[in-house]
């Protein structure tokens, strides 16, 4: 794919009033299964949590399953450092979320729905159940048959992975679990379940409301629709934007940056960073071009000006990830560890800058061998950060 | 029955006695005492016939879940990335000094734990810190004791 001079494109769906949501209910419960499954494959929706699967794929495998029971989780555990979009989402647009979800309900045939909320938004959680109980008296009135309740978190960041949320919602600890079987046909309590992030279930709001072609006519090729940043760190303008997919990052930290921007964080502590000399060369969305990985958008972009030590940015990711860290895993519970101990005696001279190559072949391990996303993302930042600050890391 | 029996019975009785109400009971019992001692574990563990090992072994996993005794008031101050970098440690400085006790202390009348937390989804209007469940955003030192001065007037 080549780069495209592409100017950023601020779009204004997601949080445009909620007010049709009724309409939009009853006109899509209307429609037939595998016609509302199709617009969504159509439409190229890629979900927003940061993993980018394919959203109509999903509803169509736990549609498939052959189960009697089913359910539908809206994935609220919005953890990652730099995100704070879902937030905002309920607080505002709470609707349009209850709507996707119960289309999704009706699509999949499951009648029971849950929001699994972290516990840091527990503020949200009154306004969020008056959203539910008008929502949800206006389904019986119409003759729909969906329950939804809100499943709070406390505060463990490894909860947003969707196997991990579902041990926790069963009562235990939060570990992720073996995958296969995936949660379309063995998630909750055993049975197939359809977990979404909570922009994604409002991207499919959107598409709902005007039709694929208008979703997939934005962004470019492999990244269709819209997308919510949330922008943060050295920037006059911090808050949240939705833009169109595809934009290089030159073109973001044009307007973003403060003039001094030297390095951005893409996709949260879990995402990469990438130095000035290739905003140029980066995209934003889900092919990027940085160092042959895709960049993983979960929406967090954290600007850094040259103020900014990267020696204290990569400290506190790892100190982060070895907090969060469930550590059922070794990769992931021993990795962490060993790279924050390991970056700490190279400043402090106590190992020779060598010692980075050796840590930088650690995180690689880490990202072939760790369970789940978050002991396979650490290298993500660690190695892009050792890898362009080196000298940062040593001096 | 003294009130944390009575109080872990009535959580039983309006979630269930199944093992995927555990955490809801627990978060029950953490939001009337601010922690979950040993005794109310066992307690949980009696209520939904399972072992207290389990019980213990779910609570302790959840960093919002205190097994330690904990003040009436729990303020959580976010030390991640876009928070460190609007100066947190500041606010932590200035915190402690204003309450004399440091990070993960309680003060002597029991009123106050102070508590560091990784990313509460502020980033945009950082430092922020939250007291029990309430939010405070956009902190200098000098917002944060006026917000502190607030709380020590406040009764429990």
């Amino acid at each position: 794919m080549s780069v495209t001079t592409y100017q950023l494109k601020r779009v204004d769906l997601i949080f445009k009033n909620e007010n049709d949501w009724k309409q939009i209910l009853s006109k899509t419960l209307k429609r037939k299964k595998e016609d509302i499954i199709n617009s969504l494959i159509s439409s190229e929706l890629k979900g927003r949590g940061g993993a980018g699967f394919p959203t109509g794929m999903k509803w169509k495998l736990t549609s498939e399953a052959k189960e009697e029971t089913k359910y539908v989780i809206c994935n609220a555990d919005e953890g990652e450092p730099g995100t704070f979009k879902d937030r905002e989402i309920l607080t505002q647009v709470p609707h349009k979320v209850l709507t996707a979800m119960a289309i999704c309900a009706y699509v999949t045939g499951a009648s029971e729905g849950y929001i699994y909320l972290r516990g840091e938004y527990k503020f949200l959680q009154k306004s969020l159940y008056n959203a539910i109980g008008e929502f949800e008296r206006y389904c019986e009135e119409i003759g729909f048959h969906f329950r939804i309740a809100i499943f709070m978190g406390s505060g463990a960041y490894i909860c947003g992975e969707e196997t991990a949320l579902m041990e926790s919602m069963e009562g235990r600890r939060g570990e992720p679990r073996n995958k296969p079987p995936f949660p379309t046909d063995s998630g909750y309590l055993g049975k197939p379940t359809v977990v979404n992030n909570v922009e994604t279930l409002v991207h499919t709001y959107t598409i709902f409301k005007y039709g694929a072609k208008k979703f997939r006519d934005l962004g470019v090729q492999y990244s269709r629709g819209t997308k919510l940043f949330s922008i943060s760190g050295d920037t006059p303008i911090p808050g949240i934007y939705e833009l169109e997919l595809g934009m290089t990052l030159s073109d973001f930290v044009e307007e973003f940056g403060d003039g001094d921007t030297k390095a951005v964080q893409v996709g949260g502590a879990s995402g990469f960073l990438v130095p000035r000399k290739r905003f140029a060369e980066t995209q934003i969305g889900f092919q990027g071009k940085l160092t042959g990985v895709s960049l993983p958008t979960g929406g967090s972009m954290m600007l850094f000006n040259s103020s900014r030590s990267m020696f204290n940015v990569l400290n506190n990711y790892l100190d982060f990830f070895e907090e969060e860290s469930c550590g059922q895993c070794t990769p992931c519970r021993v990795g962490c560890q060993q790279l924050l101990k390991g970056i700490h005696a190279v400043k402090r001279g106590d190992k020779p800058a060598v010692y980075l190559n050796k840590l930088l072949k650690l995180s690689e391990n880490m990202q072939y061998t760790a369970k789940c996303g978050l002991g396979q993302s650490v290298g993500n930042s660690f190695a892009s950060i050792v890898e362009n600050f080196r000298e940062e890391m040593i001096f | 029955m003294n009130s944390t029996q009575t109080l872990i019975k009535d959580l039983a009785r309006q979630y269930g006695r199944d093992r995927r109400n555990l955490l809801p009971i627990i978060q029950g019992v953490v939001e009337q005492e601010n922690y979950i001692s040993e005794f109310a574990m066992i307690e949980i563990a009696k209520e939904l016939n399972m072992p207290a090992s389990d019980v213990f072994g779910t609570a302790s996993f959840y960093s919002f879940l205190e097994h330690r005794k904990m003040g009436f008031y729990v303020i959580r101050v976010c030390k991640t990335i876009a928070c460190a970098m609007k100066g947190t440690n500041q606010i932590m400085h200035a915190i402690e000094d204003m309450l004399k006790v440091k990070i993960g202390e309680t003060t002597p009348d029991g009123k106050f734990t102070v508590l560091q937390t990784n990313c509460l989804g502020w980033c945009h209007k950082a430092p922020a810190m939250l007291i029990n469940d309430e939010v405070f955003t956009d902190l200098s030192p000098e917002r944060v004791r006026e917000i502190l001065g607030e709380y020590m007037r406040k009764n429990r």
